[in-house]
């Protein structure tokens, strides 16, 4: 390896000063003969000449830092030249010279307060037009969905009962396991407290009335939410960015009754079924506690069960999951639909999605909770 | 390392993905500073050749050698100072999406050489340069540049740390005859000038009349023939012949 001083000798002739290169010039070096070639000072001279004799390699860095020093060297007021450079040296020397073009390497920088500004502007106008859009694609959807009804040999029932297994069928395990955790956690936890008051047969309220109104079908909506409503997003959003939705356009085929109306109704169908399954399991996993740690019997369960909470109970519950499951499909089809460019966006719009989806699922569900109230359900 | 050693040797190679075998017992030779175009029906594993070489599929048997090293033996650091050796262009360009061009082009500069960051600037700027793309260019996203642009940022990105060997995947593939002339044109002129050996997988006519030195036909998980353009149109084998005669070779290059 040459050391740096080999690589760059400098000496005064008379009214030149001649830099005398030598050695490897490439990449791995490059820095430190950078940092060697900017503390070169002609001092009186007039002229600098750069030979480039000894360069044994070269490639485009290594031209680039003797460039820089050149061009340095010029705008100082000094006449500098090239002398006994190898053609193809001199040839990467006018390369890097001819292509010397500042470019903006970083995006730039806006003042912070009128970038906070301007962002703020931009998401207002961005969620009225969003808002605009997706209102939009709630009346397609509804038309579709009527146009279907009235007409259900239009519906695709092939791909109907694909998507019930996928997002009702194959969704049972988990949405039953996470139920029956979540049950169990709330008699558990309501035993410790009640007990202090003598009160533990009340888990049987808390736990009935809490999984059947509330818990059953709000965990589902959320696991259905992140774990199809991002799949629906995913799917059509990839097949916008291979263009399959321009290709069914231009073949005459609907895309809001080939891939939409599926799907919706698919959900629509399944997820009060799945909230059924939810409410099941979790109270089999209250029930379960209290018999373990309360000694509360199946039999004594199940009668202070039908005591306890009055059949409109399960009946809030499930009324609100078809709610739901419009919400969700409509959410990450919708998502899905305004996915464009790259893959990167199919990313952004399924999160998106997942995020909008469970955000309203919880809002309807408190709207829901009003209603009730003021109905004195 | 002698100058007459080849670039890559690829010698006995098989590939296969299930049953289905790709390259079967393989054999090439590329020289240093040459261009060496590949051609083959689709199918015939062009794309998978090049993957191999450069490490990115793990091939059945056989051994691949590049710049002297023997590829499938490397391990961490040594195989990382290869590929600091070789650039890839890939087909659509590959850019990584999140970022502009000129940092594209910084990524291997910032993660392998140790510059100042001002010298990465406006090193940037040099390749952006060289491979033909306008000073504004530099700030735009991928998703904001026409398929000819995405692929001369790709080759600035390819071309960042100097390599030796520039791999190309289907450089032309895409553009208008235009654009892929001039493509074409800018691959020699940068060759000739940094001294690459250029190894090209492409389907184009023009592009292996135009800068080729040399041309590979894949027939049969084989390489059939290595030669120039004329060794190409004298051959009488069904499949070449039929290639480099055909309507479109009469019209490239009145064969």
């Amino acid at each position: 390896m040459t050391t740096p001083a080999e690589a760059v000798r400098a000496a005064s002739e008379g009214d030149r000063f001649v830099v005398a290169l030598g050695g490897r010039w490439r990449i791995d070096q490059a820095d430190r003969l950078d940092r060697r070639l900017r503390g070169l000072a002609p001092g009186a001279a007039k002229r600098v000449l750069i030979d480039l004799d000894n360069v044994e390699a070269l490639d485009t860095a290594g031209a680039w830092v003797v460039y820089r020093t050149v061009k340095r060297l010029r705008e100082e007021g000094y006449a500098v030249e090239f002398t006994r450079a190898r053609p193809e040296h001199k040839a990467l020397l006018d390369l890097v010279e001819s292509n010397d073009w500042p470019v903006e390497c970083r995006p730039p920088r806006e003042p912070p307060v009128r970038a906070f500004v301007a962002h703020v502007g931009s998401a207002t106008l961005d969620i009225i037009a969003e808002t605009g859009m997706l209102i939009g694609f709630l009346g397609a959807t509804t038309i579709t969905l009527f146009r279907s009804l009235l007409m259900p040999w239009r519906v695709r029932w092939t791909a109907l009962v694909n998507h019930m297994e996928q997002v009702g069928l194959n969704a049972v395990p988990i949405v039953g396991l996470i139920s029956f955790l979540v049950g169990a956690v709330l008699a558990y936890q309501g035993a410790e407290q009640l007990r202090r008051f003598g009160a533990e047969i009340f888990v049987v309220n808390l736990v009935g009335v809490s999984v059947l109104r509330e818990m059953g079908i709000l965990l589902t909506a959320i696991i259905v939410a992140g774990r199809s409503g991002s799949a629906f997003t995913a799917a059509i959003g990839s097949m916008k960015v291979r263009e399959e939705i321009d290709a069914m356009r231009t073949l005459g085929l609907d895309p809001m009754e080939l891939l939409v109306m599926p799907r919706l109704i698919a959900l629509v169908l399944t997820l009060p079924l799945l909230a059924f399954f939810a409410d099941v399991t979790g109270l089999l996993g209250g029930g379960l506690v209290a018999w373990m740690a309360l000694g509360i019997g199946p039999a004594q369960f199940i009668e202070r069960l039908g005591e306890a909470v009055p059949i409109w109970s399960f009946w809030v519950g499930i009324i609100k999951a078809p709610v739901f499951a419009f919400v969700i499909a409509v959410i990450g089809c919708y998502e899905g639909f305004r996915v464009e460019g790259s893959a990167e966006s199919v990313g952004r719009m399924t999160t998106r999605a997942v995020v909008e989806a469970i955000f309203l699922v919880i809002v309807i569900d408190a709207l829901f909770s009003v209603l009730f109230a003021f109905l004195e359900i | 390392m002698t100058a007459s050693e080849p670039a890559i040797r690829v010698r006995g190679l098989t590939t296969r993905f299930g049953d289905q075998v790709v390259h079967d017992n393989l054999d090439l030779e590329v020289r240093r500073g040459e261009v060496l175009g590949v051609v083959g029906g689709s199918g015939t594993g062009k794309s998978v050749l090049l993957r191999t070489i450069i490490g990115l599929n793990r091939p059945a048997s056989g051994s691949i050698e590049v710049l002297g090293h023997d590829v499938a033996g490397l391990g961490g650091a040594e195989r990382r100072s290869l590929e600091e050796r070789w650039g890839v262009l890939f087909q659509d360009g590959a850019l990584f999406s999140s970022l502009t061009v000129a940092q594209n082009v910084q990524v291997p500069l910032r993660e392998h050489t140790d510059l100042s960051r001002e010298v990465i600037d406006e090193l940037t700027g040099v390749k952006i340069g060289m491979v033909g793309l306008p000073a504004e260019a530099a700030g735009k996203y991928p998703s904001e540049l026409s398929g000819g642009m995405r692929k001369r940022a790709g080759l600035a990105r390819a071309l960042a740390l100097d390599p030796e060997i520039v791999f190309l995947d289907e450089p032309t593939s895409g553009l208008d005859p235009i654009g892929a002339a001039a493509f074409d044109q800018l691959i020699r002129r940068l060759q000739r000038t940094l001294g690459l050996t250029v190894f090209m997988v492409t389907h184009d006519l023009d592009s292996l009349g135009a800068i080729c030195d040399r041309i590979a036909v894949l027939v049969d998980g084989r390489v059939l023939i290595v030669g120039p353009m004329e060794t190409m149109l004298r051959e009488t084998h069904p499949w070449v012949h039929d290639y480099f005669h055909g309507p479109r070779a009469r019209a490239a290059y009145g064969a």
